[in-house]
C-alpha cells in the first residue's frame, strides 16, 4: 500500500513593520504558536519530540522587511481546506505585521522545497544619504565589474567567493515620495548573496537603509514565476505597511 | 504621542538581537498619553530575554492599564551596544510599547530580584535623562521606585531611589497612583510634599525621609526625620489570590526568551521554612490559587497564546493542594485540537496530529514528587526536572530546615527514571552554616546514588549538580551569618570537581565564587555602599549578573576607593544586639522568631510546615491578620512530609511534630 500524503498548504506572507527586526527562527516560532491558535489539523512529525510539519523558504535576514515569504504547512490526510478563508484565519492568528497574503493546496509528491526551487528574489532598498550620481555610478561600476569579491567569515575562516555571476538586474531610480530606490535581482544558485553585501561592494555601506524583498522567483526554462502568485486585489496597502 | 522609533529605527540594525526593542508582543498595550494620567514605566533591569517573562512586571502593567487614571508601559536595559547607540546619538532609554522615553514617565518602576542588576538601575536612570542621586531629581523628573525581593534590604540603593514597595503589588500600585494623581491634579510642583505623602502609604519606604546614625563603625539607628513618617514600613501581602487573577493576557514575545511558555502562579508564599531561603520568609502565608481557577487560566490562556507548554509555578508546586488533578486537566483540555491521529507515513517519516501541551513544574520538593506527577508530566513533552536538595546530608539539611530524607530524593528520582526520564538536574548550596568537608562531599554521593538508581532503567541515566554559594539575605534566620570566603568556596567546589573526577555520569556546575562574593557584600549592606555601586557604574560595570560581564576589580577598586571593607560586610558574623539595616522594614517576621531559628540551626533541629500544623507564630499572619489559604488540610502524598520520619506506615498520617527542645530551653532560660 502507497502512504497517503499530507494535504500541503502553500502560503505566501509579508513581514512588514516592526516585526521586521525578528529573526527568521523567531518567525518560525510564530507560525509554529499560530497554527496551534488556528486549530488546524497540521500533521506533526513524531517521534521524542514532535514537530509541526512545516517547511519554509529561503530565509530573510534579520531587519529585512518582505512582501514575499512563503511556506509550505502539512495537514493531516483529508484536510480540506478553504484557501481563501485560511487567509484571514492564519492572519488573525499571527501577531500583527505578518499578513498572509494568498494559499494554496500544492501536490506534495515529488515536489521540490521552496529553498530548491527558488532561483531568485528581488529586492528594494530605500537609500538614504547618497545622491543620485554616486548612486548611478556605484550601479554602472557592478554591472560592468567582471567579478565583484565578497568575503565571508564562516566558522572561522575567511572565504571569498564572486557574487558578479548572482545579479541579474540591478537600477536605481526615485520613487513618488523622491526616495532613491535601488531595485535588483540575486541569483540564489550556487550560492545566494545578501543585498547588503552588493551595496558594501558598492561602496554605499553595509546599512545603506531599509530593506524589502519584492518577490522570489522560479526560473525554469521559458518560464517565471514565482511560487504562489498574489491573489488580486493585493492585499497590502503599500504605504500604510511601509510607515 | 511622543516616540523615539524613526530616529531608533535606522540604529536597529547596527546592533544585536534588535527584536529585543520592538515590543510587539500578543498582549502588549500601546497606551495614549495625556498629562492627567499617571504614567508608570516599568523597568526590568537586565535584558528583555530575562525581564519579559517577569510575572510581577506584567501583572502591574495590566493593573494599571485597567485604570481610567493611568497608562503603563515596559522598559529593559539596552545592551551594551544598544547603550553605545543610544548615548552616540543621544537618545534616551525607551518603552517598548511606544518608543517614548523614559524621562516622560511620572515613575520608572524598577524590579529588582537580583542585587547584581544594581549598577543597571542606575545605568538606566541615567540613560533616561534623570540624575542618579534621589537628592539631585527635581519636579518634572520621573520619581525612581523599587519593588521585587532585594527590596527587603534597600539600603544599598537609599541614595538613587524615591521610593521603595515592599510586598505584594497588585494593591499597592493603585494606592500610590492615586496620590501621584492627586498631586498632578493639585498642579504641586512640590516633589519632597509628594514623597511625604507617598510615606504615607502602607508598603511604601522613602530613603531620603530617614536619618542614619553609625557607632564605632557599625549602624546605630535608622529613624524618620519627622513624626509623620512611620517609624517601621510593613510589607504588602494580598490576602487572597483568587481575586487577582493576573496576568490576564499573558505577554507573548515575538522573539525567544527565558521561560518561553505559559506561566500560571498556583501559588504565592511557602512555609516549608528552608532557613535559607528569603523568598519562602518574606512572602508567608500559602495563598493558593482556587484549582477552578488556575484551571480556567491554563486553558484560557494556551488558547489565547498558542504555546504548547504551561508552567505551573510557585515556591514548591507540589504542594499545591490537588496538584495531580490539575495537570491530568491540563492534559485533557490540551487534546481534542485538531482532527484523529493518522499514522501514514510519507517520505521516510510518519505524521501524526498535534501533541499535547507539557506541563513544566518548577521548584518541585522531591518529598511532594510521586510517580503518579511524573506519570502525568511525562504525557507531553518531557521538560526538564530539577529537584533541590539544597545539602548533602541529613543533618545539614536538619540545620537548613530541609527536611528532605535521602529515601525521599531517591524515591522521586526513581519516581522520574521510571517514567522515562534519562538525565536530571539537582541543585545544591554550598557554604551554609557547620557546613564540613564531609557535607560537601555528600553532595557527590548523593549525585552517584542517583545515576545508580537511572541506571536501572536506562544506560545513559545522568545526573548535572549545580552547586550555588550561599548568600545570606535578610529576613532569613541566616541573616547574622558570614558568609564563606572566596576562597573557602571555591575549595569547596574543587573538592567536589575532585571526587567526580571519573564521574562521566554525573555533570558538575557552579556559580562563580567571585559574584557570591559580590552579592553578598551587597546583600546585607547598608547605605554607605551606595557610592561604591555608583564607582562601579561609572566605570562602565553594567551587566554584573552576566557572567562574561562581572568584574571584580570594579568591586574591589571601587570598595577601596571610598574606604569600604567588602569582607566585613560579606564576612562578619552579625551579633544579636546588632542593628541591622532593615530594622525598619517589617516582613512581619518577629525577630526573635528569626533568631531563635538560627539557634535551633545550630542545634540541628527542624520546624514543621505550619500550613498543615499549629501555628507557631512567626508573626506573619498575626501581625496582618493573614491566613493560609490552602484547599486541603494535608500534605501532599509521597515522602515523609518534611518530618524526617518514616510514614510509611500509614497513607494519611498527618505531620508529625518534632519536639522544638531547644527552643523551649532557651526560652526557659530568658
Amino acid at each position: 500500500m502507497s502512504p497517503i500524503p499530507p494535504v500541503r498548504l502553500r502560503a505566501r506572507f509579508s513581514k512588514l513593520g516592526k516585526i521586521k527586526f525578528t529573526s527568521h527562527r523567531d518567525t518560525a516560532r510564530m507560525w509554529e504558536r499560530a497554527l496551534r491558535r488556528a486549530e488546524m489539523p497540521i500533521a506533526y512529525t513524531e517521534g521524542f519530540s514532535p514537530r509541526p510539519k512545516v517547511h519554509f523558504g529561503l530565509a530573510l535576514r534579520t531587519g529585512y522587511a518582505s512582501y514575499a515569504e512563503f511556506l509550505d504547512i502539512d495537514h493531516l490526510p483529508g484536510t480540506e481546506i478553504d484557501v481563501v478563508a485560511v487567509c484571514d484565519r492564519l492572519t488573525d492568528c499571527l501577531p500583527a505585521g505578518l499578513t498572509v497574503t494568498a494559499a494554496e493546496t500544492i501536490d506534495p509528491v515529488g515536489a521540490d522545497s521552496l529553498q530548491e526551487m527558488v532561483t531568485s528574489c528581488t529586492y528594494e532598498i530605500h537609500l538614504a544619504g547618497h545622491d543620485e550620481t554616486e548612486v548611478a555610478d556605484a550601479v554602472s561600476w557592478a554591472l560592468a565589474a567582471d567579478e565583484i569579491p565578497v568575503t565571508r567569515i564562516r566558522k572561522g575562516k575567511e572565504k571569498t567567493a564572486d557574487l558578479r555571476p548572482t545579479l541579474h538586474h540591478l537600477g536605481a531610480r526615485p520613487n513618488a515620495d523622491g526616495v532613491l530606490v535601488l531595485e535588483m535581482e540575486l541569483g540564489t544558485q550556487p550560492r545566494g548573496f545578501r543585498p547588503d553585501e552588493l551595496t558594501a561592494a558598492m561602496g554605499l555601506g553595509e546599512h545603506p537603509g531599509p530593506v524589502w524583498r519584492t518577490m522570489q522567483i522560479i526560473q525554469t526554462e521559458g518560464e517565471r514565476r514565482e511560487p504562489l502568485a498574489l491573489r488580486p486585489p493585493q492585499a497590502i496597502d503599500h504605504q500604510v505597511q511601509m510607515a | 504621542m511622543t516616540t523615539i522609533w524613526s530616529e531608533l529605527e535606522p540604529l536597529l540594525p547596527l546592533v544585536q538581537r534588535p527584536a529585543r526593542y520592538i515590543g510587539c508582543e500578543d498582549g502588549s498595550q500601546t497606551p495614549s498619553h495625556d498629562e492627567s494620567l499617571t504614567s508608570w514605566l516599568f523597568c526590568y533591569p537586565d535584558t528583555y530575554e530575562v525581564g519579559l517573562p517577569n510575572q510581577g512586571l506584567q501583572i502591574l502593567y495590566e493593573i494599571v492599564n485597567e485604570r481610567s487614571d493611568a497608562v503603563a508601559e515596559r522598559s529593559y536595559a539596552p545592551w551594551s551596544d544598544m547603550e553605545e547607540q543610544l548615548r552616540s546619538h543621544g537618545l534616551p532609554l525607551f518603552s517598548v510599547d511606544t518608543h517614548r522615553p523614559a524621562g516622560e514617565f511620572d515613575v520608572l518602576a524598577f524590579n529588582l530580584s537580583a542585587e547584581l542588576t544594581y549598577t543597571n538601575v542606575l545605568n538606566c536612570v541615567d540613560l533616561a535623562g534623570a540624575p542618579v542621586r534621589s537628592a539631585e531629581r527635581e519636579h518634572g523628573h520621573p520619581l525612581v521606585a523599587i519593588g521585587g525581593h532585594c527590596t527587603y534590604n534597600p539600603e544599598p540603593l537609599a541614595d538613587f531611589v524615591d521610593l521603595v514597595v515592599l510586598g505584594d503589588g497588585e494593591e499597592v500600585v493603585s494606592e500610590i497612583t492615586e496620590v501621584i494623581s492627586a498631586h498632578k491634579r493639585a498642579g504641586s510642583t512640590d516633589r519632597s510634599a509628594l514623597l511625604v505623602a507617598l510615606s504615607q502609604v502602607e508598603g511604601v519606604y522613602v530613603p531620603s525621609l530617614y536619618d542614619v546614625t553609625y557607632a564605632d563603625g557599625l549602624l546605630a539607628s535608622i529613624s524618620p526625620v519627622q513624626t509623620t513618617v512611620p517609624d517601621t514600613i510593613e510589607k504588602r501581602t494580598v490576602s487572597d489570590l483568587g481575586e487577582w487573577p493576573y496576568p490576564k493576557s499573558q505577554l507573548v514575545p515575538v522573539t525567544e526568551v527565558v521561560h518561553d511558555r505559559l506561566n500560571v502562579e498556583v501559588f504565592r508564599g511557602c512555609t516549608r521554612g528552608c532557613r535559607f531561603c528569603q523568598a519562602g520568609m518574606i512572602t508567608r502565608p500559602v495563598r493558593e490559587r482556587p484549582a477552578e481557577q488556575v484551571r480556567t487560566m491554563v486553558q484560557d490562556g494556551l488558547k489565547r497564546t498558542g504555546y504548547d507548554e504551561v508552567a505551573l509555578t510557585s515556591l514548591s508546586t507540589a504542594d499545591f493542594s490537588g496538584l495531580d488533578q490539575v495537570v491530568t486537566d491540563t492534559f485533557d483540555l490540551s487534546q481534542g485540537c485538531g482532527a484523529a491521529p493518522s499514522e501514514s507515513p510519507t517520505d521516510g517519516q510518519t505524521l501524526a496530529s498535534a501533541p499535547g501541551v507539557s506541563v513544566s513544574l518548577p521548584s518541585l520538593r522531591v518529598d511532594a514528587f510521586t510517580v503518579d506527577v511524573a506519570a502525568q508530566i511525562q504525557r507531553g513533552k518531557r521538560t526538564g526536572l530539577t529537584f533541590a536538595p539544597e545539602a548533602g546530608s541529613w543533618r545539614l539539611r536538619q540545620v537548613i530546615n530541609k527536611l528532605i530524607t535521602e529515601e525521599d530524593l531517591y524515591t522521586a528520582v526513581d519516581s522520574a527514571y521510571s517514567q522515562g526520564w534519562r538525565r536530571m538536574k539537582l541543585y545544591f548550596l554550598i557554604g551554609l552554616p557547620t557546613e564540613t568537608d564531609e557535607d560537601t562531599l555528600g553532595i557527590a554521593r548523593l549525585a552517584r546514588n542517583c545515576v545508580e538508581i537511572g541506571k536501572k532503567y536506562h544506560q545513559s541515566a545522568s545526573v548535572t549538580i549545580s552547586v550555588g554559594g550561599f548568600v545570606p539575605k535578610a529576613f532569613t534566620p541566616f541573616q547574622w551569618f558570614g558568609q564563606n570566603t572566596m576562597t573557602e568556596l571555591q575549595r569547596k567546589v574543587n573538592l567536589l570537581r575532585d571526587d567526580l573526577r571519573r564521574d562521566r555520569s554525573v555533570k558538575l556546575k557552579w556559580h562563580d565564587p567571585k559574584a557570591t562574593y559580590i552579592e553578598g557584600f551587597v546583600s546585607r549592606a547598608d547605605r554607605r555602599i551606595g557610592p561604591v555601586i555608583e564607582t562601579v557604574w561609572r566605570n562602565g560595570g553594567t551587566f554584573q549578573e552576566w557572567s562574561e560581564k562581572f568584574d571584580l576589580d570594579l568591586w574591589i577598586d571601587a570598595a577601596a576607593e571610598h574606604g569600604i571593607n567588602i569582607d566585613d560586610y560579606a564576612h562578619r558574623h552579625r551579633t544579636e544586639d546588632e542593628v541591622l539595616p532593615w530594622d525598619h522594614i517589617s516582613a512581619g517576621l518577629h525577630k526573635d522568631f528569626l533568631w531563635q531559628e538560627w539557634r535551633d540551626a545550630l542545634n540541628e533541629v527542624g520546624l514543621e510546615d505550619c500550613r498543615w500544623t499549629p501555628c507557631y507564630d512567626c508573626g506573619a499572619c498575626t501581625g496582618y491578620a493573614l491566613e493560609h489559604v490552602v484547599a486541603s488540610a494535608t500534605p501532599p502524598a509521597g515522602g515523609s512530609q518534611g518530618t524526617g520520619q518514616d510514614l510509611s506506615t500509614g497513607s494519611s498520617v498527618p505531620v508529625a511534630l518534632l519536639p522544638r527542645s531547644a527552643k523551649a530551653t532557651a526560652e526557659a532560660t530568658t
